[in-house]
Protein backbone atom coordinates (compact mmCIF):
# COMPACT_ATOMS: atom_id res chain seq x y z
CA UNK A 1 0.00 0.00 0.00
CA UNK A 2 3.01 1.98 0.88
CA UNK A 3 4.51 2.05 -2.46
CA UNK A 4 0.77 2.79 -4.04
CA UNK A 5 0.38 5.56 -1.99
CA UNK A 6 3.78 7.17 -2.82
CA UNK A 7 2.99 6.33 -6.59
CA UNK A 8 -0.15 8.60 -6.75
CA UNK A 9 1.63 11.26 -4.82
CA UNK A 10 4.61 11.35 -6.96
CA UNK A 11 1.65 11.43 -10.25
CA UNK A 12 -0.94 14.41 -8.92
CA UNK A 13 1.16 15.64 -5.34
CA UNK A 14 3.03 18.17 -7.61
CA UNK A 15 5.61 18.11 -4.40
CA UNK A 16 8.25 20.71 -5.05
CA UNK A 17 10.80 17.98 -3.82
CA UNK A 18 11.06 14.02 -4.84
CA UNK A 19 8.80 11.78 -2.81
CA UNK A 20 11.48 9.47 -2.50
CA UNK A 21 13.19 12.13 0.07
CA UNK A 22 10.05 12.29 1.61
CA UNK A 23 9.28 10.22 5.03
CA UNK A 24 6.55 7.69 5.71
CA UNK A 25 5.85 10.50 9.20
CA UNK A 26 6.61 13.86 7.37
CA UNK A 27 4.05 16.55 7.19
CA UNK A 28 2.78 16.83 3.29
CA UNK A 29 1.40 20.17 3.72
CA UNK A 30 4.25 21.47 4.55
CA UNK A 31 6.08 19.65 2.14
CA UNK A 32 3.61 21.48 0.12
CA UNK A 33 0.70 19.99 -1.29
CA UNK A 34 -1.85 22.02 -1.89
CA UNK A 35 -5.63 21.78 -1.27
CA UNK A 36 -5.82 20.87 -4.97
CA UNK A 37 -3.56 18.23 -5.17
CA UNK A 38 -4.77 16.32 -2.04
CA UNK A 39 -8.07 16.15 -3.74
CA UNK A 40 -6.14 14.84 -6.30
CA UNK A 41 -4.94 12.42 -4.02
CA UNK A 42 -7.83 11.33 -2.67
CA UNK A 43 -9.27 10.70 -6.03
CA UNK A 44 -6.38 8.61 -6.80
CA UNK A 45 -6.99 6.57 -3.63
CA UNK A 46 -10.79 5.86 -4.30
CA UNK A 47 -10.18 4.56 -7.77
CA UNK A 48 -7.11 2.55 -6.20
CA UNK A 49 -8.61 0.82 -3.59
CA UNK A 50 -12.14 1.18 -4.71
CA UNK A 51 -12.99 2.67 -1.74
CA UNK A 52 -14.94 5.79 -0.82
CA UNK A 53 -14.25 8.66 1.87
CA UNK A 54 -16.75 9.45 4.21
CA UNK A 55 -16.79 13.06 5.61
CA UNK A 56 -15.64 11.89 8.75
CA UNK A 57 -11.97 11.02 6.80
CA UNK A 58 -12.23 14.14 4.97
CA UNK A 59 -10.24 16.51 6.94
CA UNK A 60 -6.43 17.01 7.07
CA UNK A 61 -5.43 14.95 9.77
CA UNK A 62 -5.95 11.61 7.58
CA UNK A 63 -3.84 13.01 4.85
CA UNK A 64 -1.21 14.97 6.76
CA UNK A 65 1.36 12.31 6.02
CA UNK A 66 1.87 9.33 4.42
CA UNK A 67 1.41 7.16 6.91
CA UNK A 68 -1.67 8.65 8.07
CA UNK A 69 -3.10 7.76 4.65
CA UNK A 70 -2.37 4.36 5.07
CA UNK A 71 -4.27 3.93 8.58
CA UNK A 72 -7.13 5.81 7.02
CA UNK A 73 -7.32 3.60 3.66
CA UNK A 74 -6.57 0.78 6.20
CA UNK A 75 -9.51 1.88 8.36
CA UNK A 76 -11.98 2.47 5.46
CA UNK A 77 -11.06 -1.42 4.55
CA UNK A 78 -11.19 -3.10 7.52
CA UNK A 79 -14.94 -0.98 7.98
CA UNK A 80 -15.97 -2.35 4.39
CA UNK A 81 -14.84 -6.10 5.38
CA UNK A 82 -16.92 -5.58 8.94
CA UNK A 83 -19.69 -4.49 7.05
CA UNK B 1 -17.74 51.46 31.76
CA UNK B 2 -20.20 54.00 30.02
CA UNK B 3 -22.45 55.43 32.74
CA UNK B 4 -26.02 55.00 30.31
CA UNK B 5 -28.84 53.29 30.96
CA UNK B 6 -28.46 49.45 30.98
CA UNK B 7 -25.22 47.14 30.68
CA UNK B 8 -25.48 44.46 28.53
CA UNK B 9 -23.70 43.76 25.76
CA UNK B 10 -26.36 44.56 23.16
CA UNK B 11 -27.22 47.85 25.13
CA UNK B 12 -23.49 48.81 24.62
CA UNK B 13 -23.43 47.78 21.91
CA UNK B 14 -26.51 50.20 20.72
CA UNK B 15 -24.83 52.65 22.10
CA UNK B 16 -22.15 52.27 20.36
CA UNK B 17 -24.38 52.25 16.85
CA UNK B 18 -25.82 55.96 17.84
CA UNK B 19 -22.40 56.77 17.60
CA UNK B 20 -21.32 55.59 14.59
CA UNK B 21 -24.34 56.53 13.15
CA UNK B 22 -24.31 60.23 13.65
CA UNK B 23 -20.28 60.14 11.85
CA UNK B 24 -21.31 57.47 9.18
CA UNK B 25 -21.80 59.71 5.95
CA UNK B 26 -18.65 62.16 7.35
CA UNK B 27 -16.68 58.67 7.48
CA UNK B 28 -17.76 57.65 4.11
CA UNK B 29 -17.23 60.66 2.30
CA UNK B 30 -13.74 61.99 3.39
CA UNK B 31 -12.60 57.90 3.69
CA UNK B 32 -11.43 58.11 7.12
CA UNK B 33 -10.76 56.40 10.21
CA UNK B 34 -14.30 56.24 12.61
CA UNK B 35 -12.35 57.01 15.33
CA UNK B 36 -15.58 58.75 17.08
CA UNK B 37 -17.04 54.33 16.91
CA UNK B 38 -14.10 53.09 17.72
CA UNK B 39 -13.67 55.47 20.81
CA UNK B 40 -16.67 54.60 21.90
CA UNK B 41 -15.64 50.62 21.15
CA UNK B 42 -13.17 51.28 23.80
CA UNK B 43 -15.08 53.23 26.30
CA UNK B 44 -17.45 50.54 26.18
CA UNK B 45 -14.99 47.74 26.35
CA UNK B 46 -16.50 45.84 23.64
CA UNK B 47 -12.54 45.38 22.41
CA UNK B 48 -12.13 42.57 24.96
CA UNK B 49 -14.77 40.93 25.27
CA UNK B 50 -13.82 37.76 23.60
CA UNK B 51 -11.08 37.46 26.04
CA UNK B 52 -11.60 34.08 29.08
CA UNK B 53 -12.34 35.81 32.17
CA UNK B 54 -9.49 35.00 33.90
CA UNK B 55 -7.16 37.25 31.74
CA UNK B 56 -9.78 40.13 32.17
CA UNK B 57 -12.47 39.74 29.34
CA UNK B 58 -15.93 38.44 29.25
CA UNK B 59 -16.01 35.12 27.15
CA UNK B 60 -17.98 36.35 24.67
CA UNK B 61 -19.27 33.43 22.39
CA UNK B 62 -19.41 34.15 18.49
CA UNK B 63 -22.93 34.50 18.80
CA UNK B 64 -22.85 37.45 20.80
CA UNK B 65 -20.01 38.90 18.69
CA UNK B 66 -21.99 38.54 15.84
CA UNK B 67 -25.03 40.31 17.26
CA UNK B 68 -22.94 43.07 18.00
CA UNK B 69 -21.36 42.96 14.54
CA UNK B 70 -25.10 43.52 12.92
CA UNK B 71 -26.13 46.16 15.06
CA UNK B 72 -23.42 48.50 14.73
CA UNK B 73 -23.66 47.35 10.70
CA UNK B 74 -26.89 48.64 10.29
CA UNK B 75 -25.31 52.29 11.42
CA UNK B 76 -21.88 52.17 9.95
CA UNK B 77 -20.69 49.45 8.12
CA UNK B 78 -16.92 50.57 8.43
CA UNK B 79 -16.97 50.69 11.90
CA UNK B 80 -18.28 47.28 12.22
CA UNK B 81 -15.91 46.03 9.78
CA UNK B 82 -13.34 47.00 11.89
CA UNK B 83 -14.83 45.22 14.79
CA UNK B 84 -15.40 42.38 13.03
CA UNK B 85 -11.79 41.97 11.88
CA UNK B 86 -10.33 43.03 15.42
CA UNK B 87 -12.23 39.68 16.64
CA UNK B 88 -11.55 37.65 14.04
CA UNK B 89 -7.86 38.12 14.85
CA UNK B 90 -8.17 37.98 18.88
CA UNK B 91 -10.04 34.79 17.96
CA UNK B 92 -6.77 33.16 17.13
CA UNK B 93 -5.01 34.71 20.31
CA UNK B 94 -8.22 32.66 22.54
CA UNK B 95 -8.29 29.67 20.24
CA UNK B 96 -4.54 29.36 19.76
CA UNK B 97 -3.01 31.60 22.02
CA UNK B 98 -3.68 30.57 25.33
CA UNK B 99 -1.07 27.30 26.21
CA UNK B 100 1.70 30.31 25.40
CA UNK B 101 3.08 33.32 27.85
CA UNK B 102 3.78 35.60 25.87
CA UNK B 103 -0.11 35.52 24.16
CA UNK B 104 -1.82 35.39 27.45
CA UNK B 105 -0.19 38.35 28.46
CA UNK B 106 -1.26 40.06 25.51
CA UNK B 107 -4.67 39.05 25.89
CA UNK B 108 -4.58 40.82 29.29
CA UNK B 109 -3.41 44.02 27.62
CA UNK B 110 -6.08 43.55 25.02
CA UNK B 111 -8.28 43.72 27.72
CA UNK B 112 -7.20 46.18 30.25
CA UNK B 113 -6.18 48.43 27.41
CA UNK B 114 -8.67 47.92 24.42
CA UNK B 115 -6.08 47.51 22.22
CA UNK B 116 -6.97 47.06 18.87
CA UNK B 117 -5.35 44.28 16.59
CA UNK B 118 -5.33 44.47 12.48
CA UNK B 119 -4.54 41.98 10.28
CA UNK B 120 -1.71 41.18 7.52
CA UNK B 121 -2.32 38.36 5.71
CA UNK B 122 -2.63 39.79 2.04
CA UNK B 123 0.53 40.13 0.11
CA UNK B 124 1.62 41.40 -2.85
CA UNK B 125 2.35 38.51 -6.02
CA UNK B 126 -0.25 36.40 -3.26
CA UNK B 127 -3.65 38.25 -3.57
CA UNK B 128 -6.23 37.10 -0.93
CA UNK B 129 -4.67 32.93 -1.13
CA UNK B 130 -4.28 33.52 2.82
CA UNK B 131 -3.30 30.03 2.79
CA UNK B 132 -0.04 31.09 0.91
CA UNK B 133 3.01 33.35 1.80
CA UNK B 134 6.29 34.27 -0.08
CA UNK B 135 7.55 36.23 2.86
CA UNK B 136 9.46 34.45 5.52
CA UNK B 137 10.32 35.31 9.20
CA UNK B 138 13.94 35.10 9.86
CA UNK B 139 14.37 33.93 13.38
CA UNK B 140 18.22 34.68 15.20
CA UNK B 141 18.17 33.33 18.06
CA UNK B 142 15.02 34.87 20.34
CA UNK B 143 14.14 37.53 17.78
CA UNK B 144 12.21 37.34 14.66
CA UNK B 145 12.25 39.49 11.91
CA UNK B 146 9.81 39.85 9.27
CA UNK B 147 9.58 42.40 5.76
CA UNK B 148 6.23 41.89 4.39
CA UNK B 149 4.79 43.27 1.24
CA UNK B 150 1.28 43.58 2.54
CA UNK B 151 -0.70 45.32 0.02
CA UNK B 152 -4.39 45.76 2.09
CA UNK B 153 -3.58 46.20 5.71
CA UNK B 154 -7.00 47.77 7.48
CA UNK B 155 -6.75 50.54 9.85
CA UNK B 156 -2.85 49.67 9.57
CA UNK B 157 -1.45 53.17 10.87
CA UNK B 158 -4.76 52.92 13.70
CA UNK B 159 -4.14 49.72 15.46
CA UNK B 160 -2.01 49.01 18.37
CA UNK B 161 -0.81 45.68 17.23
CA UNK B 162 -0.99 43.68 13.72
CA UNK B 163 -0.99 39.81 13.67
CA UNK B 164 0.78 38.89 10.23
CA UNK B 165 1.00 35.75 7.94
CA UNK B 166 4.58 34.38 6.70
CA UNK B 167 6.04 31.09 6.05
CA UNK B 168 7.71 29.47 9.25
CA UNK B 169 11.40 29.96 8.35
CA UNK B 170 13.56 30.76 4.95
CA UNK B 171 13.02 27.21 3.86
CA UNK B 172 9.81 26.55 4.04
CA UNK B 173 7.32 25.73 1.43
CA UNK B 174 4.73 28.85 0.57
CA UNK B 175 1.94 26.55 2.68
CA UNK B 176 4.16 26.18 5.80
CA UNK B 177 3.45 29.06 7.25
CA UNK B 178 3.01 30.47 11.03
CA UNK B 179 1.58 34.28 12.16
CA UNK B 180 3.09 36.15 14.32
CA UNK B 181 1.99 39.35 16.51
CA UNK B 182 3.86 42.41 16.36
CA UNK B 183 3.31 45.37 18.57
CA UNK B 184 3.10 48.82 17.65
CA UNK B 185 6.54 50.06 19.02
CA UNK B 186 8.24 46.93 16.82
CA UNK B 187 7.41 47.30 13.78
CA UNK B 188 7.37 50.55 10.64
CA UNK B 189 4.79 50.29 7.69
CA UNK B 190 5.98 52.34 4.69
CA UNK B 191 2.45 53.48 2.72
CA UNK B 192 2.71 51.90 -0.44
CA UNK B 193 -1.24 52.26 -1.44
CA UNK B 194 -4.04 54.17 -0.74
CA UNK B 195 -7.35 53.21 -0.12
CA UNK B 196 -10.02 55.74 -2.35
CA UNK B 197 -12.68 52.68 -3.16
CA UNK B 198 -16.20 52.54 -3.96
CA UNK B 199 -17.04 51.32 -0.69
CA UNK B 200 -15.68 50.66 3.00
CA UNK B 201 -14.25 53.65 2.54
CA UNK B 202 -13.62 54.13 6.64
CA UNK B 203 -11.67 50.81 6.83
CA UNK B 204 -8.87 52.75 5.19
CA UNK B 205 -7.53 49.67 3.79
CA UNK B 206 -4.36 50.98 2.95
CA UNK B 207 -1.09 48.54 1.98
CA UNK B 208 2.24 49.25 3.22
CA UNK B 209 5.40 47.31 3.43
CA UNK B 210 5.70 46.14 6.69
CA UNK B 211 9.21 45.85 9.37
CA UNK B 212 8.77 44.32 12.24
CA UNK B 213 10.99 42.81 14.79
CA UNK B 214 10.39 41.12 18.11
CA UNK B 215 10.94 37.82 20.21
CA UNK B 216 10.22 34.40 18.70
CA UNK B 217 7.65 33.88 21.77
CA UNK B 218 5.07 36.25 19.78
CA UNK B 219 4.79 33.84 17.20
CA UNK B 220 1.85 31.46 17.60
CA UNK B 221 2.47 28.16 18.96
CA UNK B 222 0.35 26.32 15.96
CA UNK B 223 1.08 26.36 12.59
CA UNK B 224 -0.81 28.74 10.29
CA UNK B 225 -2.89 26.07 8.37
CA UNK B 226 -4.21 24.90 11.82
CA UNK B 227 -5.67 28.16 13.01
CA UNK B 228 -7.01 29.21 9.26
CA UNK B 229 -9.01 25.80 9.60
CA UNK B 230 -10.36 25.81 13.17
CA UNK B 231 -10.98 29.45 13.87
CA UNK B 232 -10.31 31.99 11.35
CA UNK B 233 -12.11 31.52 8.29
CA UNK B 234 -15.06 30.31 10.25
CA UNK B 235 -14.87 33.62 12.44
CA UNK B 236 -14.27 35.61 9.24
CA UNK B 237 -17.07 34.53 7.61
CA UNK B 238 -19.49 34.47 10.54
CA UNK B 239 -18.99 38.07 11.40
CA UNK B 240 -18.52 39.30 7.76
CA UNK B 241 -22.41 37.79 7.20
CA UNK B 242 -23.61 39.09 10.35
CA UNK B 243 -22.66 42.84 9.57
CA UNK B 244 -23.37 42.55 6.13
CA UNK B 245 -26.81 41.38 7.14
CA UNK B 246 -26.78 44.26 9.17
CA UNK B 247 -26.26 46.26 5.69
CA UNK B 248 -29.34 44.55 4.62
CA UNK B 249 -31.48 45.00 7.61
CA UNK B 250 -31.07 48.95 7.65
CA UNK B 251 -31.31 49.14 3.55
CA UNK B 252 -34.76 47.21 4.15
CA UNK B 253 -36.20 49.02 7.16
CA UNK B 254 -35.78 52.53 4.93
CA UNK B 255 -37.85 51.05 1.88
CA UNK B 256 -40.60 49.90 4.47
CA UNK B 257 -40.62 53.57 6.39
CA UNK B 258 -40.33 55.05 2.59
CA UNK B 259 -43.30 52.96 1.61
CA UNK B 260 -44.94 53.47 4.85
CA UNK B 261 -44.94 57.13 4.52
CA UNK B 262 -46.30 56.96 0.99
CA UNK B 263 -49.48 54.93 2.36
CA UNK B 264 -49.86 57.59 5.18
CA UNK B 265 -50.07 60.12 2.59
CA UNK B 266 -51.87 58.20 0.31
CA UNK B 267 -54.33 55.76 2.59
CA UNK B 268 -56.50 53.04 1.12
CA UNK B 269 -54.06 53.13 -2.43
CA UNK B 270 -51.78 50.11 -2.73
CA UNK B 271 -48.34 51.16 -2.66
CA UNK B 272 -46.03 49.68 -5.53
CA UNK B 273 -43.00 49.22 -3.46
CA UNK B 274 -45.03 46.92 -0.58
CA UNK B 275 -44.59 44.23 -2.36
CA UNK B 276 -40.42 44.74 -3.58
CA UNK B 277 -40.43 45.19 0.57
CA UNK B 278 -42.67 41.67 1.47
CA UNK B 279 -40.08 40.30 -1.37
CA UNK B 280 -36.52 42.19 0.49
CA UNK B 281 -38.01 40.91 3.97
CA UNK B 282 -38.16 37.46 2.38
CA UNK B 283 -34.70 37.39 1.19
CA UNK B 284 -33.51 39.34 4.42
CA UNK B 285 -35.06 36.13 6.35
CA UNK B 286 -33.54 33.30 4.20
CA UNK B 287 -30.23 35.35 4.86
CA UNK B 288 -30.83 35.88 8.72
CA UNK B 289 -31.65 31.41 8.56
CA UNK B 290 -28.24 31.06 7.38
CA UNK B 291 -26.44 32.93 9.50
CA UNK B 292 -28.10 31.59 12.33
CA UNK B 293 -28.20 27.99 11.39
CA UNK B 294 -24.38 28.30 10.56
CA UNK B 295 -23.55 29.65 14.11
CA UNK B 296 -25.15 26.77 15.34
CA UNK B 297 -22.62 24.87 13.18
CA UNK B 298 -19.64 26.38 14.31
CA UNK B 299 -21.12 26.52 18.04
CA UNK B 300 -21.28 22.62 18.17
CA UNK B 301 -18.03 22.05 16.26
CA UNK B 302 -16.18 23.99 18.15
CA UNK B 303 -15.05 21.80 20.74
CA UNK B 304 -14.13 18.54 17.96
CA UNK B 305 -11.37 19.67 16.29
CA UNK B 306 -11.71 16.70 13.78
CA UNK B 307 -15.71 18.03 12.71
CA UNK B 308 -13.82 21.71 12.18
CA UNK B 309 -11.23 20.14 10.18
CA UNK B 310 -13.80 18.37 8.08
CA UNK B 311 -14.10 19.02 4.17
CA UNK B 312 -17.95 19.80 5.14
CA UNK B 313 -17.41 22.29 7.68
CA UNK B 314 -15.43 24.46 5.84
CA UNK B 315 -17.81 23.31 2.56
CA UNK B 316 -20.82 24.76 4.71
CA UNK B 317 -18.58 27.73 5.88
CA UNK B 318 -17.87 28.80 2.29
CA UNK B 319 -21.58 28.88 1.53
CA UNK B 320 -22.13 30.96 4.01
CA UNK B 321 -19.75 33.38 2.21
CA UNK B 322 -20.65 33.58 -1.18
CA UNK B 323 -24.10 33.40 -0.10
CA UNK B 324 -24.66 36.27 2.09
CA UNK B 325 -22.11 37.86 -0.13
CA UNK B 326 -24.57 37.97 -3.38
CA UNK B 327 -27.83 37.72 -1.15
CA UNK B 328 -27.18 41.52 0.67
CA UNK B 329 -27.09 42.93 -3.23
CA UNK B 330 -30.08 41.79 -4.18
CA UNK B 331 -31.50 42.77 -1.03
CA UNK B 332 -30.26 46.52 -1.44
CA UNK B 333 -31.17 46.83 -4.86
CA UNK B 334 -34.81 45.90 -3.89
CA UNK B 335 -34.55 48.48 -1.48
CA UNK B 336 -33.21 50.68 -4.06
CA UNK B 337 -36.24 49.86 -6.64
CA UNK B 338 -38.19 50.85 -3.79
CA UNK B 339 -37.52 54.38 -2.77
CA UNK B 340 -36.59 55.31 -6.32
CA UNK B 341 -34.47 58.46 -6.94
CA UNK B 342 -35.08 58.98 -3.11
CA UNK B 343 -32.78 56.04 -2.44
CA UNK B 344 -30.44 56.92 -5.33
CA UNK B 345 -29.67 60.66 -3.81
CA UNK B 346 -27.21 61.56 -1.30
CA UNK B 347 -28.62 63.02 2.24
CA UNK B 348 -32.12 62.01 2.15
CA UNK B 349 -33.73 59.28 5.37
CA UNK B 350 -34.08 56.70 2.35
CA UNK B 351 -30.50 57.13 1.18
CA UNK B 352 -29.24 53.49 -0.22
CA UNK B 353 -25.85 54.54 -2.41
CA UNK B 354 -23.37 53.74 0.86
CA UNK B 355 -25.40 50.51 1.81
CA UNK B 356 -24.49 49.37 -2.04
CA UNK B 357 -21.09 50.73 -2.42
CA UNK B 358 -20.32 49.05 1.18
CA UNK B 359 -22.46 46.00 0.50
CA UNK B 360 -19.92 45.60 -3.28
CA UNK B 361 -17.02 44.51 -1.35
CA UNK B 362 -18.51 41.67 0.23
CA UNK B 363 -17.42 39.67 -3.07
CA UNK B 364 -13.97 40.70 -3.13
CA UNK B 365 -13.48 40.23 0.53
CA UNK B 366 -11.46 37.00 -0.18
CA UNK B 367 -12.83 37.07 -3.93
CA UNK B 368 -16.01 34.59 -4.11
CA UNK B 369 -14.68 33.51 -7.64
CA UNK B 370 -11.49 32.18 -5.23
CA UNK B 371 -14.14 30.23 -2.80
CA UNK B 372 -16.02 28.90 -5.05
CA UNK B 373 -13.10 27.34 -7.04
CA UNK B 374 -12.13 25.99 -3.62
CA UNK B 375 -15.50 24.65 -2.35
CA UNK B 376 -15.65 22.96 -6.28
CA UNK B 377 -12.38 21.41 -5.43
CA UNK B 378 -13.67 19.62 -2.51
CA UNK B 379 -16.85 18.87 -3.94
CA UNK B 380 -14.82 16.79 -6.21
CA UNK B 381 -14.61 14.72 -3.01
CA UNK B 382 -16.94 15.21 -0.39
CA UNK B 383 -20.20 13.61 -0.57
CA UNK B 384 -23.29 15.56 -0.07
CA UNK B 385 -25.03 15.30 2.96
CA UNK B 386 -28.71 14.48 1.71
CA UNK B 387 -30.95 14.78 4.69
CA UNK B 388 -32.89 17.42 5.74
CA UNK B 389 -31.72 17.68 9.53
CA UNK B 390 -28.68 16.14 9.95
C1 LIG C 1 -12.83 46.22 2.92
C2 LIG C 1 -11.65 45.31 2.81
C3 LIG C 1 -10.78 45.20 3.86
C4 LIG C 1 -9.67 44.35 3.80
N1 LIG C 1 -8.83 44.29 4.87
C5 LIG C 1 -7.76 43.47 4.83
C6 LIG C 1 -6.85 43.41 5.92
O1 LIG C 1 -7.03 44.10 6.93
N2 LIG C 1 -5.78 42.60 5.85
C7 LIG C 1 -5.56 41.81 4.77
O2 LIG C 1 -4.60 41.07 4.77
N3 LIG C 1 -6.38 41.85 3.68
C8 LIG C 1 -7.48 42.67 3.69
N4 LIG C 1 -8.32 42.73 2.60
C9 LIG C 1 -7.98 41.96 1.41
C10 LIG C 1 -8.85 40.73 1.22
O3 LIG C 1 -8.70 39.87 2.31
C11 LIG C 1 -8.45 40.00 -0.05
O4 LIG C 1 -7.17 39.56 0.04
C12 LIG C 1 -8.53 40.88 -1.23
O5 LIG C 1 -9.78 41.50 -1.26
C13 LIG C 1 -8.30 40.11 -2.48
O6 LIG C 1 -7.77 41.01 -3.41
P1 LIG C 1 -7.70 40.74 -4.97
O7 LIG C 1 -9.10 40.64 -5.44
O8 LIG C 1 -6.83 41.73 -5.60
O9 LIG C 1 -6.83 39.44 -5.08
P2 LIG C 1 -7.00 37.96 -5.52
O10 LIG C 1 -7.51 37.11 -4.43
O11 LIG C 1 -5.69 37.58 -6.03
O12 LIG C 1 -8.04 37.90 -6.68
C14 LIG C 1 -8.02 38.67 -7.87
C15 LIG C 1 -9.03 38.16 -8.86
O13 LIG C 1 -8.47 37.03 -9.51
C16 LIG C 1 -9.39 35.98 -9.60
N5 LIG C 1 -8.84 34.80 -8.89
C17 LIG C 1 -7.70 34.76 -8.19
N6 LIG C 1 -7.47 33.54 -7.73
C18 LIG C 1 -8.47 32.77 -8.12
C19 LIG C 1 -8.78 31.39 -7.94
N7 LIG C 1 -8.01 30.57 -7.27
N8 LIG C 1 -9.91 30.95 -8.48
C20 LIG C 1 -10.72 31.78 -9.19
N9 LIG C 1 -10.45 33.09 -9.40
C21 LIG C 1 -9.35 33.58 -8.87
C22 LIG C 1 -10.69 36.49 -9.02
O14 LIG C 1 -11.53 36.89 -10.07
C23 LIG C 1 -10.30 37.65 -8.20
O15 LIG C 1 -11.28 38.63 -8.14
C24 LIG C 1 -9.43 43.58 2.64
C25 LIG C 1 -10.32 43.69 1.55
C26 LIG C 1 -11.42 44.54 1.62
C27 LIG C 1 -12.35 44.63 0.46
Amino acid sequence: MNEAIRELLAKVGGLPVAVEQISDEEDLYNAGLSSFASVQLMLGIEDRFDIEFSDQFLNRKSFASIKAIERTVEAILKNNEDA
Amino acid sequence: MNAGAGNSLQQRATRVAAIAAQFADNVDTQARFPREAISAMKAEHLLGIQIPADLGGEAAQVEQIAEICSIIGQSCAASAMIFAMHHIKLSSLVEHGQSAQWHRAFMRRVAAEQLLLASATTEGGIGGDLRNSICAIEIDGDVCRLEKNATVISYGTEADAILITSRSGAEAASSDQVMTVFVKDQYTLEKTNGWDTLGMRGTCSEGFVFRGAGSTEQILPHPFAEIAAQSMLAMAHLLWSALWYGIAVDAVTRAQSFVRAAAKRAPGVQQPGALRVAEASNMLQMLKSEIVACLNTYRHAKDDSDKLASMGFAITMNNLKVGASQSILQIINHAMLVCGIMGYKNGTPYSLGRHLRDANSAQLMVSNERILGNTATMLLIHKQNTSLLG
